[in-house]
């Protein structure tokens, strides 16, 4: 069946297009984008979209889907039904499943789990290592010809230097680009969050922002030595926001992405001991939120992902320094990055940049555009829909989200994935 | 001046007047110590569990006797060997005990922040007696008295506070006590074991144990974990010795009548010359016994007089 988006504000930023535009949909295509009042409604579904924005479907390139192995905290079918009522139309899924998705038998089984949910489209991501264990190179070649879109060990760093020299040369044998997770672990050592002020005045062991930096100059010089295509993942610090914004001046093949809570929290939401404000790499200060924020403006950072790292309260419900890294952001991501929107910190068009386009060209993958030809993945968002965080009311299994009662402005109202629409409100 | 909490978690929470007020308190109830029958009906009825996590035998040991000085009933539970091997989180465990009504539960625990989480989970009081690298309040307190006791107040003081700051509770606890009450802190060791952003807790930071006794009126040496060697924090016991110990030759720096304290337990000829230590100039004993007075202070406010 045809759709007929109508009446609502188009912002595609593959074209640089922010108009009123209306958007023919058929066969889970789009087929048609022309100015309002000019695409006959003729038996066709009509989707009324008057002051709503007409996006490209969000993509989350940084999500913890937990399955296979830990379905306690989240299943491929509830994650992406969290991905879709946050307005997501894919997520790239990391593989620190259990067993670990270094094999192409455990991105196809993702891929079906997926299919059969019928939420948001998977991309699957594969591990560098053998069990993201840091040794031996896992199969890149049957990894992507399962369907894996790129690579990581997240979760941990690729500590060796070597072998990440030997993983960004064989992933560019596959045209896969790395993710890394920027992490010296031994600088980190037993840190549970930010060193700083915070840290000292709570007695909690810090992970200083040297950790990460030292790992992404590593990884930075690495992609010019061997010509990979590398990703970083989960920037903090204003200190790689630096970096990654000189390589990218000289040229080097690389890409970045933060997270809505390093731009949203700083390391003072920990006190209290606030295990929801455990994440890894930690909340660092303002001046850090400062650096994410220009870096979201100036481009350095190419996407918004919100490292959706669901935990129950097992992992929670303990002494801080027991507890488990990670929170959940699927159902935040929007709101918080339209903050930023409506602060005049970011504009639309870039925000939605950020949110789709971006990390879909990071990963080489269809989506972030409303182009002609393209397939229908749309997201309708009302900039102004006032609404108060309630992680209880959420698709995702877990709760661990510290952002909530928080009230933000902005949501998503309809996702529609290959021309069906998944969810409306 | 009333006291109004229900937990005593950290000096940090407390006010300059709450400081004073337990002070006070604490100095009157010395005297019980010293009579012939030492013991006063002010608790009868009421309940102290402790639930350390971490070894100990003065802490624990003292606030036993600061509970029936004042006829508090006590019970004591050693984790290590009951359900912590069992696999039993922190909160289940609280829950249990909570069950067994006791009025204030102390607990020592190697987490920081594991009080505060005890103390949002239960209805009875909770008393700090130590958590990881946080704070460890009735120390504090208990040196305080110390310091009002030999010098007469405690504004206008120059407090030296030497060793391992990095991983002292003590130390943060005693650099906030001090400062919110009118003196000055100096903290010195190795950059190693000073923390980044001490400043920010208000006080004056230096690598120089010379620098750091001189002038003082109170000098704090903290005890070295022997492991921190093994960590790559210190290079050998020798050099630490020469460099962040204190020793006779140091106490001419100070003033006159400097006094010398020293959480315990002590390592002899490392962090304090054996010299030092019994010396005119220590109170490392009355710091022991003030700590019995003060632990029978904060129980008092917190499950005994006007609360009651």
């Amino acid at each position: 069946m045809s759709l007929l988006i109508k009446g609502g504000l188009v912002v595609d930023p593959s074209r640089h297009l922010e108009e009123p535009l209306d958007l023919l949909v058929d066969k889970g295509k789009i087929v048609a984008v022309e100015p309002p009042g000019q695409i006959p409604e003729n038996g066709r579904r009509i989707i009324s979209a008057p002051g709503l924005v007409v996006a490209p479907g969000l993509v989350d390139m940084h999500v913890h889907l937990r399955e296979p192995g830990e379905e306690y905290k989240e299943t491929i079918a509830t994650g992406t039904r969290a991905a879709v009522q946050g307005g997501f139309t894919a997520v790239a899924a990391m593989p620190n499943t259990l067993p670990v998705n270094d094999t192409a038998a455990v991105t196809r089984l993702m891929l079906d789990q997926a299919r059969d949910a019928g939420n948001a489209r998977v991309y699957p991501v594969g591990a560098v290592s053998v069990g993201s264990k840091g040794q031996g190179l896992s199969e890149y070649g049957d990894l992507k010809a399962a369907g894996a879109v790129a690579l990581t060990d997240d979760g941990l760093p690729v500590s060796s230097s070597m072998l990440m020299r030997r993983a960004m040369e064989y992933a560019r044998t596959f045209d896969l680009p790395i993710i890394s997770h920027c992490e010296d672990l031994e600088l980190r050592a037993d840190g549970v969050m930010n060193e700083g002020r915070i840290s000292l005045q709570l007695g909690l062991k810090g992970i200083p922002a040297a950790a990460e930096e030292v790992m992404v100059y590593r990884d930075l010089t690495l992609a010019r030595l061997t010509g990979a295509r590398l990703h970083i993942a989960h920037v903090s610090t204003g200190g790689s926001v630096a970096i990654i914004r000189l390589a990218k001046a000289m040229g080097l093949p690389v890409t970045a992405e933060s997270a809505p809570h390093y731009f949203s929290l700083t390391e003072a939401a920990v006190l209290g001991y606030d295990t929801n404000a455990k994440v890894n790499p930690p909340l660092r200060t303002d001046m850090d939120v400062a650096s994410i924020k220009e870096a979201l403006r100036d481009g350095t950072l190419d996407a918004i992902a919100s490292d959706h790292a669901p935990h129950s309260s097992l992992e929670k419900e303990v002494e801080f320094t027991a507890a488990a890294f990670g929170l959940i952001g699927l159902e935040t991501s929007l709101g918080l990055t339209l903050k930023l929107v409506h602060a005049g910190e970011l504009s639309l068009l870039q925000a939605i940049d950020r949110l789709s386009t971006g990390p879909a060209q990071v990963l080489g993958v269809a989506g972030g555009t409303l182009a002609v030809g393209a397939a229908a993945d749309i997201t309708l968002i009302d900039l102004n829909r006032e609404w108060t965080v309630d992680a209880s009311t959420f698709a995702s299994k877990s709760r661990n989200c510290p952002f909530q009662g928080w009230t933000l402005k902005g949501k998503a109202v309809m996702t529609i994935v290959g021309g069906k629409v998944v969810w409306e409100e | 001046m009333e006291f109004r909490h229900k937990d005593l978690l950290g000096i940090a929470d407390l006010e300059p007047e709450e400081i004073r007020l337990i002070l006070d308190t604490a100095a009157s109830f010395k005297e019980i110590s010293v009579r012939p029958i030492k013991k006063v009906p002010t608790l009868r009825g009421k309940m102290m569990m402790t639930v350390f996590y971490e070894p100990s035998t003065r802490t624990r040991t003292s606030f036993e006797i600061a509970a029936k000085r004042l006829s508090a009933d006590t019970q004591s539970l050693t984790v290590a060997a009951s359900s912590v091997t069992k696999g039993e989180t922190l909160a289940d465990t609280a829950h249990n005990l909570e069950a067994m009504k006791p009025d204030v539960l102390v607990i020592r625990h190697p987490a920081s922040g594991a009080p505060h989480f005890l103390a949002q989970r239960l209805k009875c009081g909770v008393i700090n007696a130590g958590d990881g690298l946080h704070e460890h309040p009735t120390q504090a307190l208990l040196d305080l008295l110390t310091v009002q006791e030999a010098k007469g107040r405690l504004d206008g003081l120059k407090i030296a506070i030497i060793g391992d700051i990095a991983h002292s509770r003590v130390a943060r606890s005693n650099i906030y006590g001090f400062t919110k009450m009118g003196s000055q802190v100096t903290v010195a060791g190795p950059a190693t074991l000073l923390p980044p952003y001490l400043e920010t807790l208000g006080a004056t930071v230096t690598t120089s144990l010379l620098e750091a006794v001189t002038g003082a009126d109170v000098i704090i040496m903290l005890r070295l974990q022997l492991e921190r060697m093994g960590q790559g924090f210190i290079s050998t016991l020798r050099e630490y010795r020469d460099y962040f110990g204190l020793a006779p030759r140091h106490l001419h720096l100070a003033k006159d009548d400097v006094i010398i304290m020293h959480p315990g337990p002590l390592n002899r000829g490392v962090e304090i010359s054996p010299e030092v230590a019994d010396g005119p100039n220590s109170l490392i004993l009355e710091q022991v016994t003030n700590g019995v007075a003060v632990r029978m202070a904060v129980l008092y406010f917190l499950i005994g007089g006007e609360k009651g």
